[in-house]
């Protein structure tokens, strides 16, 4: 019987990708699926390229039917909690939601008494797929230390699809994450926006339409990489960032007069000042590693110097000394709960962090950096919440919610698509065994554009990658 | 100015003398752990220990009491494989006395007590959050040395230790690190070097006449080795992969060594000949990514599973970052997670509790709350291990400790001062 069972799931995994392999088909697939991808914006890879876009997203939503959970607490993340309320799910997009909602006859109907319903998490930081599981040599593939400056690199080229990080994500509640080079480099390179579901492709995971993001980082890690070549210093660190940004400028003033004209030759490519270039632009957000505050007070001089601007902090241990030059820059802070003293920048980490951040009014949000803590990400947010409580900063869960939803969405500008609960989002929706807060609540059902993905209760539904299959032991 | 004002007087009362007062804790849930919940119940201590636990307790005269109604009332949380004090910040080389050179990889005569840094600034943070002792574990090589139950009062390392040598640590999952370069040939070196502690207990004679052959390690490191060969020190033994563990077993069968499972991976694949054999295991409930080919079926039930049949557990922290440091104050979600996972709570609270007190044999001193114990007592808002939860009192060795982390510090420095 247990066999049978087993059979049964390997053949619904397999029945899953065909599908997919199906749905890439020219011709019609045998379950057609409404497009939810928006065409790509033209400025996706940059205005200066031959081609835009070399690697567009293939990804399709996976089969889904109309769905309605029903009186549950959905915490929306764009308003207040509501009790017994609905949420329905059709064509992948949430189209109603509140205490009287009507659902078609033939719509799945999820009973929610007890439990709640959150938008799906969204990690802006995560080395998922380019530091895989296991970690080995062949496989690590995140940081490119060849160069202290690889703006021409692209995370995408470096994921393993068969990461076994990648099922236990979405098992935490995860829909979207963004896969960053490592932080060896002054600027690693691209990031890679991705949906979590099971693909042969990396392009058949990216969300259709995300922005790219540039990694750049602070501090420690890069004058220890480079130090007998440089940069060894701050100071090292700091001019290196400038040069790379001055030949970025003349690079974009080349291709910007070529592009208005098109007289003569084009100038000749360069895949890292494209980058850059791009930047200038607004067209690729700048995702920024910084743990101190004085450090990210001169990137924030550093941007304004070449006139580009910063998405986000990441790690940010010390952005609650800077709190309010956050806010007046309009830059987020994408931090752990209580990861600290591992390094001398990271000495001054305090549980307070996101709530002082949210205090000031700054764009605080949650980030993970770790494949472990993005499976409970929500744990995380519980432990920031209450630190600020503990300390006379009355963070709601209202506020709470919006660390692990909608500001992550806002730092990778998909904010107008996921992130909340309400109508016209992607369907993109967790519903929890009670409230996310608890450290007894798991998530049990998860849909990324009104496709459940995962349900922890059904073993069928579970996502297991090629590398698993055979060799870790399937349990229920 | 006010903060600081605050804090200074805060600082001033804990240094205050309470040690010789009597607490009386009442109105509280009260878990002794070696017993059943008591609702409403007390909690009596004096002169630093806890002289009884019911419902019907007399509260004497004079004594300062405590009202804990709504209240959980537990004995201090224990974390059982920390480096605190003994890494202070990790990426500072001179902040680190956690591994020991050795000889040959073998540093069994390693104290790594001998390097506690006494004012280490982690220590008030884990104690703050319900966390009164530590075990700090010595890493590396193929013996580690030996580790030791550190109280997290305030003062001097000969302060703090409530017992050096509580076990002896060894590696099975590394073989480079171990100076081998192959499981078989970790496990060859490991009963040599048993084998020969064997002989230099039964020949010290001979040894000091210089009449017996080579033996694989120092003088001193055999030494140090004989509790643990006599089966009356625990062998503690990193072992992840399946395999690894019933090598372990195999030798504590064949030697007779008191032995408990470190790592333990995939130690539920082995559940019954752990319990066959009743050896206890550290594991946890966070972690369930094959980050090794050693760890392939690493999972969250692992605690659960070895506890169903019938295995001494005792957790220790396995997710999140800096969990042995930093935040070695988290031990408690760690239990929480484990009940997620299947564990029942009273096995959970055991777990953090009088389980590892009966692992390292401290049991008759700390551990559980009932008379004739030491006072390492923690009063919680609500359910220990709830994020929504604070220690609200933590008391080690029946004296109140609730001076500021340096964290606490920080946070009142840069906190907003007008509140939203």
């Amino acid at each position: 019987m247990n066999s049978m069972i087993r059979v049964a799931a390997v053949f619904c995994l397999l029945l899953a990708f065909a599908t997919q392999l199906v749905s890439q088909q020219p011709t019609p697939s045998p379950t057609p699926q409404a497009s939810p991808t928006p065409a790509p914006s033209p400025g996706l890879g940059g205005t200066s390229l031959p081609n835009a876009d070399p690697f567009p997203s293939t990804y399709k939503p996976f089969s889904r039917r109309t769905t309605v959970i029903r009186n549950a607490t959905i915490m929306t993340a764009a308003g207040p909690t509501i009790a017994r309320g609905s949420v329905l799910l059709r064509d992948g997009k949430i189209v109603a939601v509140g205490t009287n909602v009507s659902a078609p006859a033939d719509a799945l109907v999820i009973d929610g008494t007890g439990k709640y319903v959150t938008p799906g998490i969204i990690d802006v930081h995560s080395h998922i797929g380019v530091y895989p599981a296991p970690e080995v040599d062949a496989n690590s593939d995140g940081n490119e230390l060849t160069n202290p400056v690889t703006a021409n690199v692209w995370a995408e080229h470096s994921v393993w699809l068969q990461d076994p990080q990648i099922p236990r994500a979405l098992a935490g509640g995860l829909t979207t994450m963004q896969v960053l080079p490592g932080s060896g480099n002054l600027i690693g390179g691209r990031s890679v926006v991705v949906k979590l579901v099971p693909s042969r492709t990396v392009q058949g995971m990216k969300f259709p339409g995300a922005k790219y993001g540039l990694k750049m980082a602070c501090g420690e890690n890069p004058k220890r990489v480079y130090q007998t070549r440089g940069p060894s210093t701050r100071m090292g660190n700091v001019a290196g960032y400038r040069a790379a940004w001055i030949q970025a400028e003349s690079y974009r003033r080349k291709w910007d007069t070529w592009n208005a004209t098109h007289k003569g030759d084009p100038p000749a490519r360069d895949l890292g000042l494209e980058t850059l270039a791009e930047v200038l632009r607004g067209n690729i957000l700048v995702h920024n590693h910084c743990y101190r505050a004085d450090e990210m007070a001169q990137m924030i001089d550093i941007a304004k110097e070449f006139g580009y601007s910063i998405r986000a902090f990441h790690h940010s241990v010390e952005a609650y000394k800077i709190a309010d030059l956050l806010k007046a820059n309009n830059i987020g802070a994408a931090e752990w709960a209580d990861w600290g003293g591992f390094k001398m920048e990271a000495n001054d980490a305090v549980k307070a962090n996101l709530a002082i951040t949210e205090a000031f009014g700054a764009r605080a949000m949650i980030h993970s950096d770790s494949a472990l803590g993005a499976q409970r990400l929500n744990q995380e947010v519980a432990k920031a919440m209450y630190a600020g409580r503990a300390n006379g900063i009355m963070i709601t869960e209202d506020q709470a919610i919006r660390w692990l939803t909608i500001n992550p969405a806002w730092a990778l500008g998909l904010d107008d698509r996921v992130g909340s609960i309400e109508v016209g989002k992607n369907a993109d929706v967790v519903l929890w065994s009670g409230n996310p807060f608890s450290i007894y609540s798991k998530a049990e059902r998860v849909w990324i554009d009104g496709a459940m993905l995962y349900d922890r209760n059904d073993p069928n539904e579970r996502w297991r990658t090629d590398f698993e299959l055979g060799v870790v032991k399937e349990v229920n | 100015m006010r903060a600081l004002l605050f804090i200074s007087i805060v600082v001033l009362a804990a240094a205050a003398p309470t040690f010789s007062q009597t607490i009386a804790i009442t109105g509280g849930k009260i878990y002794p752990v070696s017993g059943a919940p008591l609702t409403n119940g007390t909690v009596l201590i004096k002169d630093g220990m806890i002289v009884a636990v019911g419902s019907q307790v007399n509260v004497p005269a004079g004594a300062q009491r405590i009202d804990a109604r709504g209240k959980i009332v537990t004995p201090g949380l224990i974390n059982s494989v920390t480096e605190l004090g003994v890494i202070e910040i990790d990426q500072v080389r001179n902040t680190n006395d956690v591994s020991a050179k050795g000889n040959n990889n073998i540093a069994a005569a390693f104290r790594v007590w001998d390097g506690l840094n006494a004012g280490s600034a982690l220590f008030a943070p884990t104690r703050n959050e319900g966390i009164t002792t530590v075990v700090v574990v010595p890493e590396g090589g193929l013996v580690s040395g030996q580790a030791a139950a550190i109280d997290l009062v305030n003062g001097h390392s000969t302060d703090m230790v409530r017992r050096p040598a509580v076990a002896m640590v060894a590696q099975m999952d590394n073989a480079n690190g171990a100076g081998t370069s192959a499981r078989g040939e970790l496990i060859g070196k490991l009963r040599t070097l048993l084998d020969d502690v064997i002989l230099f207990r039964s020949s010290r004679g001979e040894y000091e006449r210089g009449a017996l052959r080579t033996l694989s390690a120092s003088r001193t490191d055999l030494e140090a080795l004989i509790p643990v060969v006599d089966g009356k020190l625990l062998l503690l033994i990193e072992a992840n992969r399946m395999d690894e563990i019933d090598a372990a077993l195999e030798l504590a069968h064949d030697y007779h060594l008191k032995l408990g499972i470190t790592g333990a991976a995939e130690a539920w694949l082995c559940a019954d000949r752990l319990a066959a054999a009743h050896v206890p295991v550290l594991t946890g409930a966070m972690s369930n990514i094959p980050e090794s080919f050693a760890t392939l079926n690493q999972r969250q039930e692992n605690a659960a599973l070895l506890r169903k049949a019938g295995v001494q557990v005792v957790i220790v922290a396995t997710g999140g970052s800096d969990v042995t440091r930093y935040n070695a104050r988290n031990i408690k979600y760690e239990a929480g997670n484990a009940v997620a996972y299947g564990m029942s709570y009273d096995d959970a609270l055991r777990a953090v509790t009088l389980g590892p007190a009966e692992l390292f044999g401290l049991s008759d001193r700390i551990g559980s709350l009932q008379s004739g114990r030491e006072a390492n007592v923690v009063i919680w808002s609500g359910d220990p291990f709830e994020f929504s939860t604070q220690a609200e009192h933590v008391f080690i060795r029946g004296r109140e400790v609730k001076e500021p982390s340096r964290q606490d510090l920080l946070i009142e420095r840069y906190k907003p001062k007008t509140q939203r």
